[in-house]
């Protein structure tokens, strides 16, 4: 069932699923660098998937679906004077891309504040309207 | 001696024709980032030819044509959205302005200053 959507619920509901984003980059590049002692504790990369939500008229706004964890693997690193090191002396660094989190952030940023945009015109356009005849 | 009802003329149509495209216009820079998504925009010549015969503005709904579509098959441009967001403030605004103008010639004649 298709709602009525106003633009105030498009962009703020955009602003949401952005702003979620943006917390799982951050989470990820707080986390590049770490290791940990076996494949399986070690932090891999997580992905807001998006997904679109139909309203009336054409208008749509956005929902985050899902939080995808990355296809890259934990690398192994031989480090036997490592505390966490396992018997054979292996720890597994996160795995993280530094610099694709820098520029998924940096897109985040972007359209996060195209919506902020788009938000701040409409209430122009609507406060004006309203003030029509006075 | 116009009837009441297009005492506005043209401008009521399309204020609310500007209002409709805002949102969809919205909604595309809102899926900029959603695999698959693809942009949409109302033809507005049309649409307000079909409102003016009181036909829905929505058959003249049309998918965008992307430069350069993204390989997640999301066809939003954000160049190209915020040129027609802006395109289309500015016409909502000068359509305000003519209703304005419209209505200050009513007061005033009512007020028959």
């Amino acid at each position: 069932m298709a709602e009525n959507l106003s633009i105030f619920d498009i962009s703020g509901r955009a602003m949401a699923a952005q702003l979620v984003r943006l917390n799982t980059t951050a989470s990820n590049l707080a986390n590049a660098g770490t290791v940990s002692g076996s494949e399986g504790t070690a932090f891999r990369s997580m992905k807001p998937v998006f997904r679109t939500i139909m309203g009336e008229a054409g208008k749509a706004t956005v929902q985050v679906d899902r939080i995808d964890n990355g296809t890259t693997a934990p690398v192994k690193r031989y480090q036997p004077d490592h505390p966490l090191a396992d018997k054979e002396g292996n720890v597994w660094e996160a795995a993280v891309d530094s610099a694709a989190e820098m520029v998924e952030m940096l897109e985040t940023s972007r359209q996060y504040q195209n919506n902020v945009q788009v938000l701040a015109t409409a209430k122009g356009l609507i406060s004006e309207t309203l003030r029509l005849g006075q | 001696m116009p009837s009441l009802d297009n005492m506005f003329g043209i401008h009521a149509t399309a204020l609310k024709l500007r209002e409709q495209r805002m949102g969809m216009i919205a909604s595309n820079i809102a899926n900029a980032a959603t695999p698959g998504y693809k942009a949409r925009d109302i033809e507005f010549s049309s649409a307000l030819k079909m409102a003016e015969r009181g036909q829905s503005p929505e058959t003249a709904i049309q998918y965008r044509i992307p430069v350069q579509p993204s390989l997640d098959g999301n066809t939003v441009e954000l160049a190209t959205e915020q040129t027609a967001f802006a395109e289309n403030a500015l016409a909502y605004r000068s359509s305000l302005s003519f209703l304005q103008g419209r209505i200050g010639t009513l007061t005033r004649a009512l007020k028959g200053e």
